[in-house]
């Protein structure tokens, strides 16, 4: 996995609340047995019409977003399935940020796997970002080491679990990093029978 | 004697391989169960690092989500039909337990994993599936994971995992007759929102909760992800034991007697803490009807659609939830017309799902125009329908009846609602498209989506005498 550390972005605001995985990615999408390549299937009931045509009237859409990296939602963003096609999909449309007043545990933690780096910040925060951004696109620089976001004039700084930050900073494969524990698991299973 | 402990810190602090400050904890996992959905990618990752899995004992697969309901030996989707046979070269090459479309245990993986006995009180259960809190039922602690986490799980039979908060749902009281498990879990996440259980596990306490059969209970906890929590669960008693007993994966003989005493020991003790708790009253509870596109939207069978104009939060929400619907601020719920009805799913499809809906359709005729099918949870829950002669009910009535799998609770296989056309079903998620692209779906009961099958609207399924044991 790729570390991430510092990031600097166009946002996109996506003013919805509950958005759930059924959303992010249909399940005419699950099929896939590869990891790649679900970009382009994104939010695809909201983007396109049935005949594949896209509908103008969805922001993600709209040419001045195009390129943007960091995704700004509303509450409980990701709830629903399991799916981590989820992930997938935004990370391989190019988001590496997303920006939410909560999130859903099973999606929160499904992001950290793919170098996706969920923020939490206060509703209050995450309004004026959607509603800056639906007035004129701008970008945020995200710093997960200071553990701050900022816009050039303001600065929040956000939480994350020393965990969540070490993974995504180094790269980790968390796989790797368990099985130096194995000898741990052993023992526990010894306990067992 | 030591502090009073809750059941989900006990079977926590059982499992437990390795903990250390500022980190998440490593805690065994029991039983992992898989299907054919979430597993590939992970699979693919074991191969490419040269990975085994570390306990085939401890995993065991089906195939659910994507098989079709008819005709079960031509399966036309190609993509699919790629997705089944990876799953069966897999598990051949990884050695795990499957049982795949032909096998007699075929079905939906919450549904096979209690009926094998594989489930049991006091595991840690995992799967690639958020409706994994199913298996909470039984006073396990069972919860979804993602793809990456299934890779983990193979490989190492364990997951960093952070303490969860505890919370209580107390439900005083007795549910009426004609109100169901389903009511009651839709009536609470009514109450409290999608997001009241964000970063719990829930335990359900209370008389209503105790007089529930193990089916009921399971009902119950599959549908705590509808209400954010990570996992939901139900202290084990007499009813879980009985259950149990004389399953094929559960313990026998001197050997099951010392299980009872230790799956009765992980109830939650007198007095116990929680982070919180909440309650709610069921007397107080009708049997439910979603209008919207989250599974907080409902409303008793009498009441009507909200609205948007007077509702105290969320207007934009509530009012793109009615266009996507396609009804009418303050239509009465009981003037919705369904165009069809979907008796299945993990939540609902269980031999007395399908015992109570057959008493509702006894003798009557499916309403012109309207398409029902009946999906059972597992193919053993199929013969036994049939050896009760539910199936000639069904059929007879108009229904059809169908092999197990998850169907048209996602639309991944062919059973899919069409565009702008109107489903009362008894799965779990009336998101937008669930059922398919642009369908409306309408969750509720077995018995109150055999009501609507037969009349062709949502009716009050009490004023039918064989739901109040008439
Ligand atoms: S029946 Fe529906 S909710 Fe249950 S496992 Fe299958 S798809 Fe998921």
């Amino acid at each position: 996995m790729e570390p991430l550390k510092q990031h600097t972005g166009l946002v996109y605001p996506l003013n919805r609340t509950n958005v759930d995985t059924d959303q992010i990615i249909p399940k005419q999408f699950l099929k896939r047995i590869e990891r790649q390549g679900f970009g382009q299937f994104l939010f695809y009931n909201w983007r396109f019409n049935e005949d594949g045509s896209k509908k103008e009237e969805f922001s993600l859409n709209d040419p001045v977003y195009e390129g943007a990296s960091i995704l700004v939602g509303g509450e409980n963003f990701g709830c629903g399935s399991s799916r981590e096609h989820a992930p997938w999909a935004i990370q391989d449309f190019g988001f590496k940020v997303v920006i939410a007043p909560s999130f859903a545990d099973i999606f929160y933690n499904n992001c950290f796997k793919n170098g996706i780096l969920p923020i939490q910040l206060p509703i209050e925060t995450t309004e004026n970002m959607i509603k800056e951004a639906e007035d004129h696109p701008y970008e945020l620089k995200v710093d997960l080491e200071k553990q701050e976001v900022t816009d050039g004039s303001r600065t929040v700084s956000f939480d994350i679990q020393p965990y969540h930050k070490e993974m995504l900073l180094n790269g980790w494969d968390e796989i790797a990093v368990t099985l130096t524990y194995q000898d741990k698991i052993d023992q526990y299973e010894q306990k067992l029978s | 004697m030591g502090q009073a402990k809750t059941i989900i810190e006990k079977i926590w602090n059982k499992h437990v391989v390795h903990e250390e400050e500022g980190k998440p904890d490593l805690l065994y996992i029991d039983l992992h169960l898989v299907h054919e959905v979430t597993s590939p990618q992970a699979f693919e990752g074991l191969r490419m690092s040269g990975r085994k899995v570390r306990r085939p004992d401890r995993t065991y697969a089906t195939m659910d989500h994507n098989v079709p309901t008819v005709h079960r030996n031509v399966i036309k989707d190609a993509v699919s039909k790629k997705q089944m046979e990876t799953l069966k070269a897999n598990c051949e090459e990884f050695g795990v337990d499957l049982a795949d479309i032909d096998h007699p245990d075929q079905g939906i993986v919450h549904v096979i994993g209690p009926e094998l006995g594989l489930t049991q009180p006091g595991k840690t259960i995992v799967c690639g599936d958020s409706h994994t809190s199913t298996h909470g039922a039984f006073g396990a602690l069972a919860f979804g994971i993602g793809t990456s986490e299934v890779e983990h799980v193979l490989a190492t039979q364990s997951l960093w995992q952070s303490k969860p908060k505890t919370m209580e749902v107390k439900v005083e009281g007795k549910l009426g007759t004609g109100v169901t498990a389903k009511d009651l879990i839709l009536a609470i996440i009514g109450k409290f929102g999608v997001r009241f259980g964000t970063g719990h596990v829930i335990e359900y306490t209370g008389e209503a909760v105790r007089n529930l059969s193990m089916e009921e209970r399971m009902t119950v906890c599959n549908m705590s992800i509808e209400a954010g929590a990570r996992a939901g669960l139900i202290s084990p008693d007499e009813t879980t034991v009985n259950y149990l007993q004389g399953r094929r994966h559960t313990p026998s003989g001197k050997e099951f007697d010392v299980a009872v005493d230790e799956w009765l020991s992980l109830a939650s003790d007198e007095g116990a803490k929680y982070d919180q708790t909440v309650s709610i009253h069921a007397n107080e509870i009708e049997p439910q009807v979603t209008w919207g596109t989250n599974p907080s939207q409902s409303v008793p069978v009498g009441g009507n659609v909200p609205d948007p104009l007077e509702v105290a939060e969320d207007a934009d929400g509530v009012q793109r939830a009615i266009e996507y619907m396609g009804l009418e601020a303050g239509q009465s719920i009981q003037s919705i017309p369904v165009e069809h009805v979907f008796i299945g799913s993990c939540t609902n499809s269980r031999m007395s799902d399908l015992r109570r809906a057959a008493d509702i359709v006894k003798g009557g005729r499916v309403h012109e125009g309207v398409k029902a099918i009946v999906v059972p949870g597992s193919q053993t829950v199929k013969q036994q329908a049939e050896a009760e002669g539910l199936d000639t009910i069904f059929l007879t009535a108009g229904f059809e009846w169908r092999d197990a799998g998850c169907s048209m609770c996602l639309a991944m296989n062919d059973d899919i609602v069409p565009p702008g056309e109107r489903c009362a079903s008894t799965s779990n998620r009336n998101f937008e498209g669930r059922q398919g692209n642009g369908a409306r779906t309408h969750l509720v009961s077995p018995e109150m989506a055999a009501a609507a099958a037969l009349e062709g609207r949502f009716v009050d399924v009490r004023k039918f005498a064989s739901a109040v044991g008439g």
